[in-house]
């Protein structure tokens, strides 16, 4: 009952939605980068939106099934491809025994998750999942997906009958994503706690200037390349606490914006954060990709996260309802 | 005890809320922090995910969906949260005496354990054997842990061999024992580092599996003494 890697990825790694409670110990929450995606690749398989899913990267991972296996990819859009067949991600898919799940080419997108219905069978560490690559904990062996390994899967034994003699059955409903209520490129932000060091200047470039993300970019943490920032200040900032989203001013005038793996602490001036609602947009976007920031308010930074729970809640209610009957069937 | 210390409470972004008492690293500051900080975990404010110390500030994290349903209309989460919050800090409360943890954590300061040693003596007019010395007769107090898990922030050091962090991190050893500004503090794990490293301990900082994986907490007292090459490879 397992899932095997037949060919290794670029650093795909087990995630769930973090890990909580921790950072007074250095140990911070990680998770997805995106975690909408990584809720709705769960709900389709009629998981929890919590349970642990893979995070891939392009070139993507490509796995073998050793039993029928009821799974979704959400997210990114990588082509995915069932025994050499193109077959649309976003819903849920029935693989016979000994399929083959490769991803050709990136659509869109920067991130895909793999959910299998049941989850996968892993320990955990400290109540979470999420592969913690620093400590080499969590997830798989707490490392990146190889080439062998073999992932166990909480399979259920109902499947194989409806599989019995075709290749795979793409089932007809999927998770529309939510439209979006205002411009993909760019993404809204809160001024942070050092905002006021900014110079006049640097803080309209901030908001009127185009940034690139650069290819110093990881899950750790976005560097973007713009025009450099200056502060009025040079007091230093005692290290304190940082947020998914912050956007740092590093010591040369660049910015940072830390993501899913980011350090619980820093000491770089916070001029601002994105808001929670985008944080699924930035984990979507490749180096290269120019970025733009908006000011908000915190109203309509939780107006806009309420919405997307919202909206999430209303996608597994429906899908639960379609699978539950077809796997009565 | 009352909160007679001032704070300012700020966003940081939409799920976390900083209280800051002042930009600074000072020991009785840092031991109200982490007071504060007890105090707030047993003052169950709705929606907290985590209760977070640093030198001088706590961070509380919260989860705006889970309390959406009780803020009232006109409210936002955020402001709801941060009266509840002030409401905590500037509640009576008895402090229980908690006793400060001493720990005492060996260190090898000999040659191949202590790539920076030399050089930090140079830079401070001073023998490495002096270094050493002033480095491992002092008390310090672990202000708060980050960067890396089991990473602890300690300090003060002695202003003699206070030297800044180096312009470009390296490749560091894991146990290394380093030196920033005024701060020291030991690598749990191989990391990237800017610190200078004087010594190594053979000591764990850092074990994941463990049952606590990480040995030191903030508010603790570490005391660090000299151990030779022979005893570091047998400890």
């Amino acid at each position: 009952m397992n899932l095997r890697i037949i060919k290794a990825g670029v650093q795909d790694t087990i995630q769930d939605m973090g890990r909580i409670g921790w950072q007074h110990l250095g140990i911070n929450p990680g998770g997805a980068m995106d975690k909408v995606a990584a809720a709705m690749a769960n709900i389709l398989v009629g998981n929890a939106p919590r349970e642990a899913v893979i995070e891939m990267n392009f070139p993507a991972s490509e796995f073998f099934f050793e039993q029928p296996a009821l799974v979704a990819v959400s997210g990114a859009d990588f082509s995915m491809h069932v025994n050499g067949e193109e077959i649309a991600s976003d819903h849920p898919v029935l693989l016979s025994k000994f399929s083959i799940l490769q991803f050709h080419r990136i659509n869109k997108g920067a991130r895909a998750y793999l959910a299998v219905h049941g989850g996968f069978d892993l320990q955990g560490w400290l109540n979470s999942c999420s592969t913690h690559l620093k400590a080499a904990m969590g997830g798989f062996q707490g490392r990146a997906l190889e080439k062998d390994d073999e992932i166990p899967m909480r399979l259920r034994k109902e499947l194989c009958p409806m599989i019995s003699n075709k290749e795979y059955i793409v089932l007809p409903w999927k998770t529309e994503p939510e439209l979006p209520e205002s411009d993909p490129a760019t993404v809204f932000i809160l001024p942070g706690n050092e905002w006021e060091r900014l110079e006049g200047q640097s803080k309209n470039i901030l908001v009127d200037h185009s940034f690139v993300i650069t290819h110093q970019s990881d899950r750790m943490g976005y560097q973007l390349k713009g025009e450099k920032l200056m502060t009025n200040q040079q007091e230093e900032v005692v290290s304190s606490a940082v947020n998914f989203g912050t956007l740092q001013l590093l010591p040369d005038g660049q910015l940072i914006v830390l993501m899913a793996d980011h350090q619980t602490a820093g000491g770089y001036p916070r001029v601002a954060h994105v808001i929670s609602a985008h944080h699924s947009r930035l984990a979507q976007m490749k180096p290269g990709q120019m970025i733009r920031f908006q000011f908000t308010d915190i109203q309509v930074a939780e107006d806009l996260l309420l919405r997307q729970q919202k909206h999430l809640l209303q996608l597994q209610n429906a899908c639960h309802l379609k699978l539950d009957n077809f796997l009565k069937q | 005890m009352s909160s007679t210390a001032s704070y300012q409470i700020f966003g940081l972004g939409d799920t976390a809320l900083v209280v800051d008492f002042g930009n600074r690293i000072d020991e009785d500051l840092n031991r109200r922090v982490i007071q504060y900080c007890r105090h707030l975990k047993t003052a169950a404010i709705p929606g907290t995910l985590e209760i977070v110390p640093a030198y001088s500030s706590i961070t509380l994290y919260y989860d705006p969906v889970a309390i959406s349903k009780s803020v009232p209309a006109g409210s936002t989460i955020q402001a709801w949260v941060k009266e509840k919050l002030t409401t905590a800090l500037e509640q009576e409360w008895e402090t229980t005496a908690t006793k400060e943890r001493q720990i005492r954590i060996p260190v090898c300061y000999e040659e191949g354990f202590a790539p920076d040693l030399a050089l930090l003596a140079a830079q401070r007019n001073l023998s490495s054997e002096e270094v050493i010395r002033i480095h491992s007769n002092h008390t310090y107090r672990v202000y708060m842990l980050g960067f890396l898990p089991g990473f602890t922030y300690m300090g003060k050091v002695d202003e003699a061999i206070a030297i800044p962090r180096k312009p470009q991190p390296v490749p560091v050893q894991p146990g290394s024992v380093g030196i920033a500004g005024r701060q020291t503090g030991v690598y749990p794990l191989a990391s990237p580092g800017g610190w200078y490293i004087i010594g190594r301990t053979p000591i764990k900082l850092f074990d994941g599996t463990r049952e606590n994986p990480v040995l030191l907490e903030p508010g603790d007292s570490v005391q660090f003494f000299s151990i030779s090459k022979d005893e570091f490879t047998d400890y």
